[in-house]
């Protein structure tokens, strides 16, 4: 299958890019390519203008810094797959790159692009909203910071203006007593998740949960936070019983629709479980220092 | 603009050409060079029928524009033989009927052959989890993996050979 017609840029600088998709109304970010090009083949997507940002240098890092983990938009989600920093300190990050997709897809497909595409069955638009994530934008009018919770205004839409590009990834820095995990069932490798969970907590002092999040791929029009059962847990200990209340909480959050994946009652079903262990999964390493 | 001119290495060859913005690197490949060893499968990114490498990485070359790789150096199935000589992968997949329909051979190869760059000496999971992109539409993966072990063994063989 072969995409409608279309101009192309490689700008060199975020300054050029900017200033090519503010004067394009048409236009489009290409970074990994991954969603866009198979879309552009099916002819779902039909931009007048690309404009290639993969080209544009500095946007490819995995740092801590000023209490915060940054991601560059640009970085490969292979990238992060392989970071030692990641695996260690970031487990929640790390189980949901290692299900994105399938390695070849890795290798091209970058993190900004799975958010900025803001499809409800990517995986990393959960796994920010359990971590409390912020993105940074970068339009005409300079930089500015958006909360995770703004960002999805509905399939596909990302809350960016038609110059704005997603530049940075910011998740809070990692302590001593938090964890996190995620859970998918996919169908097969490649395939999206049927459905998926993504949790990342902190404990206190007691061994209490002190804080909670809880993130839900495709089981709604936009990624979901499952706020109710969140509310529920903190504070509480993480027992298996508590959990089993938070897991339905969670279900009960999740707006699934029938297809061929599933019916509206399996898939709620499946939140269930997957919260349920993802919460275990999360509290041992949690306990165990391991974020 | 949506035409451009780009200068790509394949295969140790540098081309300069004329490409159309939507042209595809694998059609690139196929149609505008010949080289018809990169297959199309699924045309959906699914299936890893027309992975090649872009600057030693392995990645889908249906799902890249020709444009993007200007200026990069490409690799392809036809690359591997080296002196007339089959790459140890290629032995491997002959030696342990790695291929059935032969298909998927092609992805399967390229894949394999960045995984054993980085990875060496991989375990049994390393190399399922490294060509969990590629499909096998014949099923034949547990042969698939007994030839990237092959090639492992050999590839080992001929580096360790000076030191031992």
């Amino acid at each position: 299958m072969i995409p409608p017609r279309f101009d192309y840029q490689a700008p060199e600088t975020l300054a050029e890019a900017v200033a090519l998709l503010s004067g394009n109304p048409g236009a489009k970010i290409l970074s990994g390519g991954q969603s866009l090009i198979p879309m552009m083949r099916f002819r779902l997507a039909e931009p007048a203008l690309i404009v290639d940002i993969n080209r544009v240098s500095g946007l490819e890092y995995i740092r801590e810094e000023d209490g915060w983990l940054k991601i560059g938009a640009l970085t490969r989600e292979s990238a992060v797959d392989g970071s030692a920093l990641v695996a260690r300190r970031y487990t929640l990050l790390a189980d949901t790159t290692r299900v994105i997709a399938d390695p070849l897809v890795r290798n091209r497909a970058t993190v900004g692009g799975n958010l900025a595409h803001a499809d409800p069955a990517n995986d990393h638009p959960a796994t920010m909203l359990a971590y409390r994530a912020r993105v940074v934008a970068m339009g005409l009018a300079g930089e500015r910071e958006i909360p995770i919770d703004d960002f999805f205004l509905g399939p596909f839409e990302p809350s960016l203006n038609q110059d704005e590009i997603l530049t940075e990834i910011r998740i809070p820095a990692s302590n001593g007593r938090s964890g996190g995990a995620y859970q998918k069932l996919e169908r097969k490798v490649g395939d999206f998740a049927t459905a998926a969970v993504a949790i990342q907590l902190t404990l206190d002092g007691a061994g209490n949960v002190a804080s909670l999040g809880i993130g839900l791929t495709n089981v709604g029009l936009t990624p979901i936070r499952a706020s109710v059962a969140e509310e529920y847990l903190i504070g509480k200990s993480p027992t298996g019983e508590n959990f089993s209340q938070t897991a339905f909480l969670a279900s009960e959050a999740a707006e699934p629709e029938a297809d061929y994946r599933g019916s509206v009652a399996y898939k709620r079903s499946l939140v269930r479980t997957l919260t349920y262990r993802a919460l275990m999964k999360a509290v041992e390493r949690a306990s165990g220092g391991q974020a | 603009m949506s035409t451009h001119t780009i200068h790509i290495t394949v295969n140790g060859a540098l081309h300069t050409v004329e490409v159309d913005s939507r042209l595809l690197l694998v059609h690139f490949l196929r149609e505008n060079l010949n080289l018809t060893g990169t297959h199309i499968g699924c045309d959906t990114t699914s299936c890893g029928a027309c992975t090649v490498q872009v600057n030693g990485v392995p990645l889908k070359s249906c799902t890249m524009f020709a444009v993007q790789a200007d200026g990069a150096e490409v690799k392809t199935v036809e690359g591997l033989a080296q002196n007339g000589k089959l790459h140890p992968l290629q032995e491997g997949f002959y030696e342990k009927h790695g291929l059935q329909c032969g298909f998927c051979t092609p992805g399967m190869l390229m894949t394999s052959a960045a995984l054993l760059e980085s990875n060496p000496n991989p375990t049994e999971e390393e190399i399922r989890w490294g060509i969990s992109g590629n499909l096998c539409r014949c099923t034949g993966y547990v042969n698939i993996v007994k030839a990237v072990q092959y090639a492992a063994e050999k590839m080992q063989q001929e580096k360790g050979g000076g030191h031992d």
